[in-house]
């Protein structure tokens, strides 16, 4: 019994984590259909909102949770700026390696995370808000529950709001004009110019939408979170990790594959030991390069 | 064959660059130990620049995952001197093995993938075995690292000497890859993977020995840190900003798909992050000063310095002097 207790409060940890995993995963998916880059300052990126929602904690007072209404626009702004001034100048010259907008974004995680050891020097940061060890039992509800499993109150609030921009996000992309002709970008961008879709425009705006997301991601991250400098990093790697795994450029991928890193990165430090954690990152990622190099997505297209 | 005359006049400014390279340590006011470090950082550089380049410029294969080969070469000697009690230069010989098998089993899992995806399949490797190197304690020493009690020399010559003698030979291996016929299998490859496939050759054969080869003369370079420094642990040599990435600037900077791109890469690299770590409060954001400098190059000189030195001079040279001096 206490094995199958382990076992599920795992899991729902891992599903907790799994969900704002899926919300940096967006971001990365999005702007990897639609402009074919991998923005590997995606998780510094977060490192930045994660900033402003700290000091946003620190010096006014506000709640993390509050501090969504300006990290999100604060972020699409960033998002923004790196796409007119820095990336598109980028995509237009002509070099031998097309990689070289991956090496710039490398370039700018690096200008970003060292800028931040700078200005906030690298000590480890926290919002010490008075909810953040709170925890809902299941024996609350179910009184004669056979076994016990605790939510932690920030965790669970945090994938709340995720799962509410996650669906928010769904509706934008289905049904507003601008999210179809985003989608119709990342299908053929040359069908979309001549159906007359200003495809300049919807880059920028993808990039700044992705950066918004993973601010949002920053924002519901930082009550549970210690915050550093390198954290960004880390983050980078986690977000490859689940759009790989989700399928490139896939939406409902990037929000499966979340839950999977999420919950099998929880199995590994519970039944491994905590240090293996990010091995498992990896083992996942190389097994679905050998055994499934579509991800989720091409799963789900094969049926 | 062409004569060892006829070789020696094509590489003329090789043989020069080697000579004047050799002579250093014999002249007066250059031979301080300070003087001979970097030089030892700069050849030790420019070794795991050409390795790059021949994977990533000539081949196209562009890895974010150099510090894997360079950690497995660097803890190669370490755990043969640290449990075996053997000499940390065996690090070299067994190293190349070691890092050849690496090569083989990384190359099966990421040369199926193309472009960026094999850029990040890369990266996650060198993650890989640096989280590896720190929780196998019982074999690496996890984060403690090891420490070589002795080093073989005291003075910085006999090192200098060895890393140059390296640096020497993976350029001659590399030169003599890329002018053979595999080097134009490279290029295709590059250029367009299935128009190579489609005239016959075996793409994946070739990615493999590119791989295999830059992989192994990185891993060189590893284990002769190890003896060099005498201290490893894995933040430093599976490092990725401060060895992957870096392995990219380099021949970035100096210029990709180059002869002597990687060498003055490595010198402008080591050059530079000395100045600025040299000058006060600036010295902690070198790493901001190497990503503008990354994005500068990036959108200005896509081909490096050796590549599009003729466009740098331009700009130089056609701004301030008249339309009709800048030629010369």
């Amino acid at each position: 019994m206490v094995q199958l207790e382990v076992f599920l409060q795992t899991l729902v940890s891992g599903l907790l984590l799994g969900g704002l995993y899926a919300l940096i995963g967006l971001g990365m998916t999005l702007i990897m259909g639609v402009m074919k880059i991998i923005n590997l300052a995606h998780g510094e990126l977060m490192m930045v909102a994660m900033y402003i929602a700290f000091w946003l904690f620190h010096l006014l007072g506000m709640d993390p949770y509050v501090t969504l209404l300006v990290t999100v626009p604060a972020l699409f702004v960033l998002g923004v700026f790196i796409q007119k001034t820095l990336i598109s100048p980028v995509l237009k010259v002509d070099s031998i390696l097309p990689e070289n907008q991956v090496i710039l974004t490398v370039g700018i995680g690096m200008v970003l995370q060292n800028l931040a050891t700078l200005f906030f020097t690298s000590d480890y940061r926290s919002t010490p808000v008075d909810y953040a060890s709170d925890a809902w039992y299941l024996s609350d509800w179910w009184r004669s529950s056979p076994i016990e499993l605790s939510f932690s109150v920030p965790w669970v609030v945090s994938f709340g709001f995720a799962v509410a921009i996650t669906a928010a996000l769904w509706w934008f992309l289905q049904r507003t004009d601008a999210g179809k002709a985003i989608r119709a970008t990342a299908q053929d961008k040359d069908a979309a110019i001549l159906m007359g879709v200003n495809v300049e425009r919807m880059t920028v705006v993808t990039f700044g939408l992705g950066a918004a997301l993973v601010g949002a991601a920053g924002s519901l991250f930082i009550p549970m979170y210690y915050l550093y400098p390198a954290l960004g990093g880390r983050f980078t790697l986690i977000a490859f990790v689940i759009t790989i795994l989700g399928g490139l450029g896939s939406t409902q991928g990037a929000i499966i594959g979340g839950l999977i890193l999420g919950v099998f990165e929880s199995m590994t430090a519970t039944y491994v030991g905590m240090g293996w954690a990010p091995v498992g990152r990896f083992l996942v990622f190389v097994a679905c390069l050998i055994f499934l190099p579509g991800g989720v997505a091409g799963l789900m297209r094969r049926r | 064959m062409a004569s060892a005359a006829q070789t020696l006049g094509r590489y003329r400014t090789a043989a020069a660059v080697v000579v004047g390279l050799a002579v250093i340590p014999l002249v007066p006011g250059l031979n301080s130990s300070y003087v001979l470090h970097m030089l030892i950082l700069m050849l030790m550089w420019s070794v795991i620049g050409m390795a790059w380049n021949l994977l990533g410029g000539y081949c196209g294969q562009v890895s974010f995952g150099h510090a894997a080969f360079f950690g497995l070469g660097a803890y190669t000697g370490g755990i043969l001197y640290y449990h075996l009690g053997w000499s940390a230069w065996w690090g070299l010989p067994v190293g190349m093995v070691v890092v050849a098998l690496g090569a083989l089993g990384v190359g099966y899992i990421c040369l199926r993938l193309r472009g960026p995806y094999f850029a990040l399949g890369t990266l996650a490797m060198g993650e890989v075995l640096r989280v590896t190197a720190e929780n196998l304690e019982w074999l690496t020493e996890g984060t403690r690292g090891i420490m070589l009690e002795t080093r073989t020399w005291v003075a910085k010559e006999p090192f200098y000497y060895v890393i140059l003698a390296i640096a020497v030979a993976s350029f001659v291996v590399l030169e003599v890859m890329v002018r053979s016929k595999w080097g134009y299998y490279f290029v295709a490859i590059r250029e367009d993977q299935d128009a190579a496939e489609s005239l016959g050759i075996d793409t994946t054969l070739y990615k493999n020995i590119a791989l295999v080869v830059s992989a192994v003369l990185t891993g060189v370079a590893g284990a002769f840190y190890t003896c060099y420094m005498g201290y490893i642990d894995p933040e430093i040599v599976f490092a990725l900003h401060d060895v992957s990435i870096v392995a990219i600037m380099v021949v970035m900077v100096g210029g990709v798909a180059t002869r002597w791109g990687p060498l003055v890469g490595a010198v402008i690299m080591i050059l530079l992050s000395e100045v600025v770590r040299t000058l006060p409060y600036i010295g902690r954001a070198h790493q901001t000063l190497f990503g503008i400098l990354l994005i500068v190059i990036i959108i200005f000189l896509p081909n490096g310095v050796v590549g599009d030195f003729r466009k740098m001079m331009r700009f130089f040279l056609g701004r301030s002097k008249p339309a009709g001096a800048g030629g010369v």
